[in-house]
């Protein structure tokens, strides 16, 4: 199981988290409606402390062994720096304005390096497709290294916008269609 | 009964240790009033831009956006954990309050505080967000430098306040006085911190007799005691953050312009979330712990399960605390790879084992002592439970190196953590201390109507489930936190966040009638006059307070 694009993951993380929602909302009214009655409920399933905890530590470093082995983004931005990229742009933040290399035009697979540079404020880089949902993003503070690697695994064009608050200024930091990515086939996935 | 007399409420017949509680809570639920209405006015503005005051104007939405959390986190759940405190360690202690005078310089310092932090923002629109990244707070081309002096001011009167508040804990528990009159230092520092109960454990494990089988401290006060040392070392980095600020804008006044990239932005993103994550993951997870302990064992009447496993468990929570706020950096590509891993993930996921721990601890104190009765504080009680079962989760969920870079600063992370987390799970549970302790404070005094207390219960739960639910949804399809939309964009999650968001303004409007009309406004001014009855403790011998004592 891998998920190639955050349309998939977010999809995935959707349905699991409104499962175990309604499961909590179900146990604590459960629990709250045989708390007051005289006759005493039977326990359902009996759990012994220590399996829960046991239960509460495997429950936490799955997730962790699950999102590294199902999520493609996540060995490679540890890996990026060993990693070379097909192509890198160079993004110039400075006054609540994205300076960028004109339209990015990217092949489907090919491994992308966008290496970001703030002279003032903290800004955020963030990719969003034309439906406004979230392709990935980065902080982009000023003095540091801040260098996105990204796969793109889906065409189409993606609008970069700005994912942190330098400001009210800021707000207006939006570059429709600064990035497109072709080469895949009919309906728009690898 | 009348809206001036109240119910049976007399406002003379309280002590001075009451009228210092109450005090702090009247001004807290003012405060939380005026946060909720911020809210609402910036989930309405998400549905319809141009609606007044906002006006379409993203200075004055940030600037709200800006004072919203220091107003409902400082000037009302500040206020009211210290004022259920300041009340509650002389009470468990059995001893006195150290000083009535520094608790009531407490409430003052940081109703001041947040009122100026709130008018920089309204009159002068400085908006750097709570978050204060460098070098935004001292951006003089964006905000004025008189909204920032007032801004950083009154937040450094919000932590002097909270210093007093530290001060005045600890010198309660130190104080030895009362039941503590042969204790050590050392003794009373074992327990705070819950080295008994470790050793308890330990000896247990080890077939010898128990450490100790009356441990110095009850296990809510060590939670108080815990937390507190997150609460100092927060309110340390907080004041020098401030410090900071405060320098470059009074250099800019005078006409020096100094550089501002001197200070590195990501090692003080560091330092300040280092400092603000023991808000979120360190003092109230330790104080809402200690809470739900406290209140499970008052509605049970019976003993804590697993008393030892929570006093170690608590130590557990201070220790994480420490070492989990790379998970706010996990977005930052200079943060070193190993603190994302260690801190950002790994030492963050056991607060799934800690916060885990206490609920199942409270769950199981109070299903071993069924049947009870479905009080005002025990529905609460549950309510803070289901907040916090959500809440939790949902942080390991988003504190992942995966899952993160698609939903760092997106609504998802506002709404159904942190506003699950401090509406359902946080403001439940206070409002079960509350109910709880409304006779204690208030000598009895009839509530107006469970009707209203039923109406503000369901539409508070709902709403705040709700709200946070749908901004959760419109963070998945890439909605931002600190955005201001205005092309009608996610409107249908922002339609339903709203009608929640006014379900839980209308449920604090429910409520404050109920105080009302149950105090009366006769009572309500009462609360703020000098009181006649100079006792600090509750439930043993009136005594004055350490200091008053001194004095005498």
């Amino acid at each position: 199981m891998t998920f190639s694009t955050s349309v998939e993951l977010l999809k995935f993380h959707s349905v699991a988290y409104t499962i175990y929602a309604m499961l909590i909302i179900s146990v604590i009214a459960w629990f709250a409606y045989n708390l007051t009655r005289k006759e005493k409920a039977k326990a359902i399933v009996r759990i012994p402390f220590y399996l829960y905890i046991g239960f509460l530590v495997f429950m936490g470093v799955m997730h962790h062994i699950f999102t590294y082995n199902t999520i493609p983004w996540v060995a490679e931005d540890i890996m990026r720096h060993d990693i070379k990229p097909d192509k890198t742009f160079e993004i110039k933040i400075a006054h609540h304005k994205f300076d960028l290399p004109g339209k990015m035009e990217i092949k489907k697979g090919e491994k992308v390096l966008f290496d970001a540079k703030s002279a003032d404020l903290v800004y955020g880089f963030g990719l969003f497709r034309q439906d406004g949902s979230m392709v990935s993003q980065m902080q982009v503070n000023p003095g540091s290294r801040n260098d996105l690697l990204w796969t793109f695994n889906e065409c189409g064009e993606f609008d970069v916008r700005s994912t942190e608050y330098a400001g009210p200024a800021g707000n207006d930091m939006l570059v429709k269609k600064a990035v497109v990515v072709t080469g895949c086939n009919e309906g728009g996935k690898v | 009964m009348s809206i001036m007399t109240g119910t049976n409420f007399d406002a003379s017949k309280l002590t001075a240790l009451q009228k210092i509680t109450l005090r702090a809570v009247v001004m807290s639920f003012l405060f939380y009033g005026l946060a909720s209405i911020e809210g609402t006015l910036m989930r309405v503005a998400l549905v319809n831009p141009s609606i007044p005051p906002i006006n379409g104007s993203p200075e004055h939405y940030f600037s709200i956006m800006t004072v919203h959390p220091i107003i409902g986190i400082f000037g009302s759940t500040y206020q009211l954990v210290f004022a259920a405190f300041m009340f509650l360690i002389p009470y468990l202690t059995k001893k006195p309050l150290y000083s009535v005078g520094l608790a009531n310089f407490v409430w003052m310092s940081i109703t001041i505080g947040s009122a100026m932090a709130w008018i920089a923002a309204f009159i002068w629109h400085y908006a750097p967000l709570y978050t204060l990244y460098w070098p935004l707070p001292a951006d003089t081309d964006q905000f004025q430098v008189v909204g920032g002096l007032v801004f950083i001011v009154g937040v450094a009167l919000i932590m002097i306040g909270t210093l007093g508040f530290i001060y005045n804990i600890y010198a309660t528990i130190f104080a030895k006085v009362g039941v503590h009159a042969n204790k050590t230092t050392k003794e009373l520092l074992i327990s705070g911190f819950g080295i008994d109960g470790m050793l308890n454990l330990i000896n247990k494990l080890r077939g010898k007799p128990p450490y100790t089988k009356e441990p110095a401290l009850s296990l809510p006060v060590v939670a108080i005691f815990r937390g507190t040392v997150d609460t100092f070392l927060d309110a340390i980095v907080i004041l020098g953050a401030g410090i900071l600020v405060l320098v470059y804008l009074l250099a800019d006044a005078s006409g020096v312009s100094w550089d501002v990239h001197a200070v590195d932005a990501l090692l003080y993103k560091n330092f300040f979330w280092w400092g603000l994550d023991l808000v979120a993951d360190g003092l109230v997870l330790i104080y809402v712990a200690g809470s739900w302990y406290l209140l499970a064992t008052i509605i049970t009447g019976q003993k804590l399960f697993m008393e030892n496993v929570a006093r170690a468990a608590l130590l557990l929570e201070l220790l994480v605390s420490w070492m989990v706020w790379s998970h706010h950096l996990l977005g930052d590509q200079g943060q070193p790879e190993m603190m994302k891993l260690i801190s950002g993930e790994m030492v963050t996921m056991f607060e799934l084992l800690t916060q885990g721990l206490a609920l199942f601890i409270t769950l199981m104190t109070l299903w071993k002592a069924r049947p009870l009765k479905m009080t005002m504080e025990l529905k609460y009680l549950l309510g803070g439970l289901l907040g916090f079962g959500l809440a939790v989760p949902a942080a390991i969920i988003q504190a992942d190196m995966g899952m993160n870079r698609v939903l760092h600063n997106t609504q998802w992370i506002i709404g159904a953590h942190v506003h699950i987390a401090l509406l359902t799970g946080l403001y439940m549970t206070l409002y079960s201390v509350v109910y709880v302790l409304w006779p204690l404070l208030t000598n009895n005094t009839k509530l107006f109507s469970m009707k209203l207390a039923n109406t503000h219960y369901w539409l508070h739960l709902i709403g705040s489930i709700g709200m946070g639910a749908f901004m959760g949804m419109a963070g998945l399809d890439g909605m931002l936190r600190r955005h201001f939309y205005m092309d009608g964009e996610y409107q249908t999650f922002m339609i339903l966040a709203a009608i929640c968001a006014i379900m839980m303004v209308t449920a604090w409007v429910i409520f404050m009638i109920n105080i009302i009309m149950s105090v009366g406004i006769k009572g309500l001014i009462g609360i703020f006059l000098p009181a006649q009855d100079d006792t600090a403790t509750f439930g043993i011998d009136p005594q004055p307070s350490v200091v008053a004592s001194l004095k005498k």
